[in-house]
């Protein structure tokens, strides 16, 4: 089976996030107010090949845990879809 | 005196020449060694230099780690030898698990690039053997992710174990009780964010660095 993954990699809480302070600190200027709480992560997105969708996951969490992340500083979250079989 | 020291260069590292000029003033040999390759030659050091690894895509370090040259220097320093890592090369390292910890974005939001003062807090490391206790060096530092973190228990294991070999005088970035560089358990591997092999002259506005680096000659 083919599964579409996405891994949201965030920043530990307590860990500097000069991105997201810079445009939560740009965002009055131009007049959006209300909001907080902003930080900056990434979405890694790719296709797995897995017999099914739990061992689909335990690749994907090793993975993030061996390259995708540095566990010391960042956290992720896995969205796992399966792919719908097209003509193949 | 007067080792041979490994060189190694990642695509995008950019401090490699300075590394070998400052060996070589030094009285040492160097050589530049490729990340692709899978062995370090005869070295009786090794000195992962500063830069931009892989474009420091996806994270300082993170894909250098897994270089073919990165398998040659884990055994190099499993054997005992003397690893250094300045900069990207201390990133590279954690990155690698031979020194704990992690670097992250300097607080204050700003890139540095300044002269640092920096305290040998150790001299039972392979970068401080030729130093002073308590002497404090003048060294520039050049970095966006400088700031050292790392769990309170790995903390403790550092302070405890007297593995924090350079503190700043004056912190610039943010990083956790002033670490500047740390070492291994084994003290043989050593990663710091300053560049000692840019104050090895006169001209360079310090010759502090020179001590550190004949340390591992």
């Amino acid at each position: 089976m083919t599964f579409d993954v996405v891994v949201h990699v965030s920043l530990r809480p307590g860990i500097a996030d000069p991105q997201g302070a810079t445009i939560e600190r740009a965002l009055p200027a131009l007049g959006f107010e209300g909001v907080s709480g902003v930080g900056v992560g990434k979405a890694i997105s790719f296709r797995v090949e897995a017999l099914d969708e739990p061992s689909a996951r335990s690749l994907v969490e090793d993975l993030c845990q061996r390259f995708l992340t540095n566990p010391v500083i960042e956290d992720s979250e896995i969205a796992i879809s399966s792919v719908a079989a097209t003509g193949a | 005196m007067a080792r041979h020291v490994a060189v190694v260069r990642f695509p995008g590292t950019n401090c490699e020449f300075d590394v070998v000029e400052a060996v070589e003033s030094l009285g040492g040999t160097a050589d530049i060694v490729f990340h692709d390759r899978d062995s370090l030659g005869d070295a009786d050091a090794v000195v992962v230099a500063g830069g931009f690894a892989h474009g420091d895509y996806l994270r300082p370090g993170a894909i250098a780690r897994f270089s073919p040259v990165m398998r040659a220097v884990r055994e190099f320093a499993a054997d005992g030898g003397p690893v250094v890592g300045i900069c990207n090369g201390f990133q590279v390292l954690t990155e690698a698990g031979l020194l704990p910890g992690a670097l992250q974005k300097n607080a204050g939001l700003r890139f540095r690039c300044q002269m640092a003062e920096l305290r040998v807090e150790t001299t039972d490391s392979s970068l401080t053997r030729s130093s002073t206790l308590g002497a404090v060096l003048r060294v520039p530092i050049n970095h966006f992710e400088g700031n050292y973190t790392c769990s309170p228990e790995t903390l403790a294991e550092l302070r405890g174990e007297d593995r924090v070999v350079l503190r700043y005088v004056d912190n610039p970035n943010g990083s956790v009780d002033d670490i500047a560089g740390v070492c291994s358990e084994e003290r043989n591997v050593v990663g710091l964010m300053p560049h000692p092999e840019r104050a090895c002259h006169e001209l360079l506005g310090s010759t502090d660095g020179r001590e550190l680096i004949a340390s591992f000659l």
